[in-house]
């Protein structure tokens, strides 16, 4: 009972930010910054111009091939772009958040409020 | 038997969204290479300077020593500094890391200008007071780049030494024991447990 009470009141609440916010669109969750790992890329790029792939790792904790697979993603959404080099023999990967990416960022926290507005006036 | 879990309130899972993005931006945008056990042996080597020191007969031994001290603790520091930044891959050169260095140095670099000042116009007194407050300074100041706690550990050195500088004279050799050592040696293992080393 009290399960589908709160599922009512979910519910109520993602239909109240579509109302508030003209339109489903604006209330959509950006799924794909959704996920941890890419929100982890995504805000942390957020405050540096650019961080290696092995900065990523580490400060994510991940290993490397989730890590790359989920900036593969973000790649393709055109939220990062991705510079491969070399210094010296070594092999660098640098990832640099695009102005896509940072308004995606600031739409899905924009989201993030929003839902915890609506959650308080209900 | 199948359990059902309540879902998490919306509200609940948005507030962990967002600290999860401040969290993430606090770390990368920190300089966490700021030793911990480095600043444990320093703190030591500090203690067993201040006990020294205070057995010296002139100033210019007491100077000495601790001048002394300040070589040893720049040596440990030093290393433990680079061998953390390489362990947790944060570069000192770069980012946050020379951000942090190019604000913890100019203290120092007043700090020891200062301390020739001071010498020559035979103001021993005011040394430690100066030291620990310079020193502070340059965690205040270099801690914007780190993470809180090195900021804090700025402001208690700051606090020791303002100590310093109003007391009495006497109180000089303890209060640098106290910041040098004690600091060092709490603040040290409180960042090595929190924060990798």
């Amino acid at each position: 009972m009290a399960k589908q009470g709160a599922a009512r009141k979910t519910e109520a609440v993602e239909q109240g930010l579509k109302s508030e916010r003209g339109g489903s669109r604006a209330a959509e969750l950006d799924r794909l910054i959704h996920e941890r790992v890419r929100l982890g890329i995504v805000s942390a790029l957020a405050v540096n111009e650019s961080l290696s792939f092995n900065q990523l790792k580490a400060l994510l904790k991940t290993t490397d091939g989730n890590l790359s697979v989920h900036a593969r993603r973000l790649e393709e959404a055109q939220y990062i772009t991705c510079t491969k080099s070399f210094e010296g023999r070594i092999p660098k990967t640098e990832y640099r958040l695009t102005a896509a990416g940072r308004r995606a960022l600031e739409r899905y926290l924009d989201h993030m409020e929003a839902l915890i507005h609506a959650t308080r006036q209900g | 038997m199948c359990v059902m879990v309540a879902p998490r309130p919306l509200h609940d899972r948005a507030l962990d969204n967002l600290r999860f993005i401040r969290q993430t931006m606090e770390r990368a945008g920190s300089f966490t290479a700021v030793p911990g056990w480095g600043q444990v042996a320093v703190g030591v080597t500090a203690l067993a300077a201040a006990f020294l020191a205070a057995r010296q007969p002139t100033p210019e031994l007491w100077l000495s020593t601790w001048l002394g001290e300040a070589i040893v603790a720049l040596a440990i520091g030093g290393s433990a500094m680079v061998r953390k930044a390489y362990a947790v891959n944060d570069p000192i050169l770069s980012g946050p890391g020379r951000r942090f260095g190019l604000s913890f140095l100019p203290p120092m670099i007043v700090g020891g200008l200062l301390t020739v000042v001071l010498y020559r116009a035979g103001l021993w007194h005011a040394l430690p007071g100066t030291w620990l407050l310079l020193y502070g300074t340059g965690f205040v100041t270099g801690g914007a780049f780190s993470v809180r706690i090195v900021p804090v550990m700025g402001l208690c050195f700051m606090l020791v030494g303002a100590a310093a500088l109003f007391g009495p004279a006497a109180w000089g050799n303890w209060l640098m024991a106290a910041g040098f050592g004690g600091l060092h040696v709490g603040f040290g293992m409180i960042i090595a447990r929190r924060y990798g080393g």
